[in-house]
């Protein structure tokens, strides 16, 4: 009997990611639609309230950051981590257990979040129940995946392999700290027993959100994501990263630095001024690890740059590098506090979250699948090139109009709110701000649906791929390469 | 800032846990090789046997061994 790897869960992952991303996006496009029209959803009478802006908002985002994003997380670490390490996952039992406990929190949050059962801190919606099952699914992926590590056939840990670690524990602490909460039934309230309040109250429950909030960010949607970037540009490529070296000082200055940027979330609020400049002062210097990394992966095609012209997988890849580097440069300065007293609270902060998150975190993911999936279906490639390339260009389209759209509109809102006449009034009120947006809002609705669109395509191509291929469920374990 | 007590400590216990795997990391001599990692990925053939013949080519690699 041969040694073989374990594709299943990887496929069931893959096909979920791109599932879940046509899920969440939709849902996306449906709120900028009510940004526009906000009575859209009004027409669906007693079905109205499950839909309003409110309830469906963090659906949005539960939903694209944790279950696409999240699913193409597992399916690539869970990938990477075998073929690297050329061992079998240590548990198929384990991986079972981490796809359907996931698959079951999505579900749990796509019911209970339009019911408007809600704990109210951003990204850490889901009430206590739920917390509970994340916890111990979190844990045994965590099991899964550094067990696999350590029953590992070659010496070397792949660089991609410490990213996936540090996100993996990272990402435990943080739930479990952020989510200490309290359930109402301990109160002596059955009737909402899945209610619950958080361990920390006020400004420290703001801080402690925050540094939740802004380490989702860093460990979930960029150290994550940079695993997958180290193993799947090489790949794609066809050649060793530009520097292993930097590869490895990229890893460990991220890891020390990204911990203390937090309080940015918080400038100008009650947080201690020192608290603030020092979250400023950390985000300045993320710029380096940040940009080393990005050189790093686009400098890996030097060389072999004609490759871009033809194949539509690396430019996913690299654009969504180009997208990375531009929403690590844009952040660092948005938390410098003079140009964050003008993009706090209007739509640039949006802007900039979907410059990092559709042009990175999506296409990073999106060209790996699509490098991906013909693999654990036993094909040599996609369906069709070509509608891989159509994907790329509504994709990087939509994302430039999206982040465009919103810049003119973030900064036109900045600008209004604070505008003041002679005599110290304001020069115009609320309203007149929110009159401003629509042109913005309608070139962001053409610009999402696009990129939604862009998700269809995928998914025809991805179910003609899977119906001419086969499941791939004994790929051979190779003789380790060198030890 | 009472909340402070709680996150820094945390962080600094964080810290020395980096702290604790990047020496492992030093001493188990994960970094003494800088290049070889980054080709031997490369050499890791991931794409599956060509469609069709797949179940045959294994059968016979199973004959093999």
């Amino acid at each position: 009997m041969e040694a073989t790897y374990n594709y299943k869960v990887v496929r069931q992952f893959a096909i979920m990611t791109v599932v879940w991303g046509i899920v969440g996006m939709l849902v996306g496009v449906i709120l900028s639609a009510q940004l526009i029209w906000p009575a859209l959803t009004e027409a669906l009478g007693p079905l109205a309230p499950y839909l309003s802006y409110g309830r469906i908002r963090p659906l949005h985002t539960n939903a694209v950051i944790f279950a696409f994003g999240g699913c193409a997380l597992f399916a690539t670490s869970l990938y990477i981590v075998q073929r690297t390490c050329q061992t079998r996952l240590l548990s198929d039992g384990l991986a079972s257990f981490v796809f359907w406990g996931w698959q079951l929190v999505i579900v749990l949050a796509a019911v209970s979040l339009p019911l408007g059962v809600t704990s109210g801190k951003e990204y850490a919606e889901l009430e206590w129940p739920i917390d509970l099952l994340i916890a111990v699914v979190w844990v045994a992926y965590a099991v899964l995946f550094l067990g696999t590590i350590v029953i590992r056939k070659t010496q070397h840990i792949y660089v991609a392999n410490w990213f996936f670690g540090a996100f993996i524990i990272t990402i435990a602490v943080l739930h479990i700290v952020n989510s200490a909460q309290l359930p109402w039934i301990l109160g002596g309230d059955a009737s909402s027993w899945w209610k619950s309040y958080s361990a920390y109250a006020g400004v420290h429950d703001a801080m402690v959100q925050w540094w939740y909030g802004h380490n989702a960010v860093g460990f979930f949607l960029t150290t994550a994501f940079l695993g997958m970037m180290y193993y799947f540009v090489p790949k794609q490529a066809g050649r060793p990263i530009f520097s292993y070296r930097l590869s490895i000082v990229h890893f460990w200055s991220l890891n020390f630095i990204y911990m203390w940027a937090g309080p940015h979330h918080l400038l100008y609020t009650a947080l201690p001024d020192w608290a603030q400049s020092l979250g400023m002062v950390f985000s300045l210097m993320l710029i380096a690890p940040s940009w080393g990394g990005m050189m790093n992966g686009i400098m890996t095609l030097s060389g072999a740059w004609h490759k871009l012209r033809t194949d539509p997988i690396l430019k996913f890849l690299i654009t969504a590098l180009s997208f990375y580097g531009m929403s690590t440069f844009e952040g660092p300065m948005m938390s410098v506090k003079t140009v964050n007293a003008l993009s706090h609270y209007t739509e640039w902060t949006i802007g900039h979250v979907h410059s990092g998150a559709l042009g990175w975190v999506a296409m990073i993911s999106i060209g790996s699948l699509y490098y991906l999936i013909p693999r654990l279906f036993g094909r040599e490639e996609m369906w069709s090139t070509r509608l891989i390339n159509v994907h790329f260009w509504w994709s990087t389209i939509g994302v430039v109009l999206y982040i465009a759209a919103l810049w003119i509109a973030g900064v036109a809102q900045g600008l209004m709110w604070r505008a003041t006449n002679a005599d110290g009034t304001l020069t115009y009120s609320f309203a007149q701000s929110v009159n401003a947006m629509y042109p913005f809002y309608t070139i962001r609705l053409i610009g999402g649906t696009m990129f939604f669109a862009g998700m269809l395509l995928m998914a025809y191509n991805v179910w003609k791929t899977v119906a001419a291929g086969r499941a791939v469920n004994d790929a051979r374990i190779p003789q380790a390469v060198a030890a | 800032m009472d909340i402070l007590y709680l996150l820094i400590p945390l962080s600094l216990v964080f810290v020395a846990f980096i702290a604790v795997v990047f020496l492992w990391a030093v001493r188990s001599g994960q970094f003494e090789d800088m290049e070889g990692p980054a080709h031997r990925i490369l050499l890791d053939d991931d794409l599956p046997p060509s469609s069709g013949e797949s179940t045959q080519t294994k059968k016979t690699s199973d004959n093999d061994h």
